[in-house]
């Protein structure tokens, strides 16, 4: 299952909404099966970088490429996991129906989920530990639950790129360790870019760390703050020191 | 109650009447629940009453209000919907001044037209007493639209309305299909004008869905409760109506009204006394 080539190449992007500039010259490289922590502080542009990431927003400039190819062409690749205080709490929806919310495609104008999407929803629930609650109500789980449930929904597309925001924010210690557990599972098949403000995990796992702030910085993991002097900026990155 | 019932046997206005109440029902009940839980009330009220302006018109050139109303409804819906998602932060600035102007332009054809007064005020309030078969077939062609969009792009307009996003990354047209559903509140919003009235539309919208939302968290079995809740209204507020002698319309809302509120009373009683119960257990095991 390992993947080889290159799953993310980002060359000097820039993005802002209409007066607000919001990302400054983005370089970044990700092999396919890495397993990427993009930290920063709030504003600094780590959802919108994911965001043009799926190709639901445009970059001002620059080029962005998933598997050698522009994102839109490579949606059906991505699997995404939202900040789950994105969604309405109160909506009537059953865990089921949110995982197979990733199966639909936009030319299944049959109106069923076909038996195949139902066997690829149950395994995805299986894999991330949610089959026991098909039937339960979204909004009554628990954070951790509720973001397995998003988890499992983004596997039933199949995806090869998973994207994640804030995985571990209204989510309990215990929880959050099992959700990373389990990332670093799933992280056998697909290459994972994960958004989070949690550096302990990051220091403690040794993952691949970038600094968001307007723009990228190489953060090397090991205790060290990605703001320390020791920072070198890498071949792919531009470094900035400086600018926070 | 007996003498609505002997009526009902007898009089051909009650039973159409009846007959469109059920029909109001499954439109206010299906695309009443994509009101609530999308939260576009403001939206829905604002095309219920801009329609005034197309029935204006049609009555000003003499075709058929009914005809003006679907027009403008569905109009307004694309208008919105096209609005909605490009001018985001002028949204609410927009409905608001499309619901007064619509309502103005309306007002002015009415005034150029001899003759309208009595038809206004049906318009504004409705009359389900003065509905004609030809209107009665308008409904059902209306409500066998809105059921054959629904039943086809059930799972598209549930993933649309629970999270935008996510929909677009899987490709889905998520323009289309949220103009689409705007268009089929459009189309209810017609069919209501003629059981409530333009002015109450968004009592018969919103309440059943959301008395619905209280006893069910599955977006069909909602469906199927509010269309059964809102004939309930419907046909409660008509036998009042023809007890009391008081307009039908008006009824019909009070009684959504009351309707909301017991059961919103009830379960909250019902609630506090379970958790009680249940924090009951666990302090003494």
């Amino acid at each position: 299952m390992r993947q080889v080539g290159k799953a993310i190449e980002v060359c000097r992007v820039s993005f802002a909404y209409t007066d607000r500039l919001i990302l400054e010259e983005i370089n970044l490289t990700v092999e396919a099966g890495a397993f990427l922590v993009v930290v920063g502080p709030n504003g600094g542009g780590k959802t919108t970088l994911l965001r043009l990431l799926m190709g639901s927003l445009a970059p001002v400039r620059g080029e962005i490429k998933i598997f050698g190819q522009p994102p839109r062409k490579t949606r059906r690749l991505i699997g995404y996991v939202p900040q789950q205080t994105a969604l309405d709490r109160d909506f009537p929806v059953s865990v089921l129906e949110v995982v197979l919310m990733g199966r639909l495609t936009p030319n299944s104008l049959f109106p069923r989920y076909r038996r195949e999407d139902y066997t690829a929803a149950y395994a995805a629930m299986r894999a991330v530990g949610v089959d026991g609650l098909a039937e339960a109500r979204f909004g009554d789980l628990s954070g951790g639950q509720k973001q397995r449930t998003l988890i499992a929904r983004a596997l039933a597309g199949e995806p090869k790129l998973l994207l994640l925001d804030e995985p571990t924010a209204n989510v309990d210690p215990v929880a959050a360790a099992e959700i990373y557990q389990l990332l670093a599972r799933l992280n056998r098949a697909v290459t994972i870019v994960l958004v989070s403000h949690d550096l302990e995990y990051v220091t403690a796992h040794r993952r691949q760390v970038v600094y968001l702030n307007h723009r990228l910085s190489l953060a090397y993991p090991g205790g060290r703050s990605p703001d320390s002097p020791a920072d070198r900026p890498g071949r792919e990155m531009t470094g900035v020191r400086g600018e926070h | 109650m007996s003498a609505f019932l002997a009526a009902l046997l007898q009089y051909k206005f009650l039973q159409n009447a009846v007959l469109a109440g059920a029909l109001a029902s499954l439109a206010c009940g299906v695309t009443g629940v994509y009101v609530v839980v999308k939260r576009i009330t403001f939206i829905s009220g604002g095309i219920a009453h801009a329609v005034l302006g197309g029935i204006g018109v049609a009555y000003y050139l003499g075709q058929d209000p009914l005809l003006g109303a679907v027009f403008t409804a569905l109009g307004f819906a694309v208008l919105l919907g096209l609005t909605n998602l490009t001018a985001r932060q002028h949204e609410d600035t927009i409905i608001g001044a499309l619901w007064a102007v619509g309502m103005a332009v309306g007002i002015i054809f009415m005034a150029l037209t001899p003759g309208y007064s009595v038809d206004l005020m049906s318009f504004l309030f409705g009359n389900i007493l003065m509905v004609t078969e030809p209107v009665l077939w308008t409904l059902f062609s209306l409500d066998l639209i809105i059921l054959l969009v629904v039943a086809v792009f059930y799972r598209q307009f549930l993933l649309v309305c629970y999270d935008e996003e996510y929909a677009r990354l899987r490709g889905l047209p998520v323009k289309a299909l949220s103009i689409l559903l705007l268009a089929l509140i459009a189309l209810t919003v017609v069919i209501l004008i003629k059981v409530v009235g333009l002015v109450m539309v968004i009592a018969l919208l919103t309440l059943p869905a959301a008395v619905s939302g209280l006893f069910t968290h599955n977006l069909h079995r909602m469906m199927a409760l509010a269309t059964g809740l809102s004939f309930l209204f419907i046909l409660g507020g008509l036998i009042c109506s023809y007890q009391l002698n008081l307009p039908s319309g008006a009824l019909i809302v009070v009684i959504a009204g009351i309707g909301y509120l017991a059961v919103l009373a009830w379960q909250r009683f019902f609630s506090l006394a379970w958790r009680r119960k249940k924090t009951g257990q666990k302090l003494f095991p």
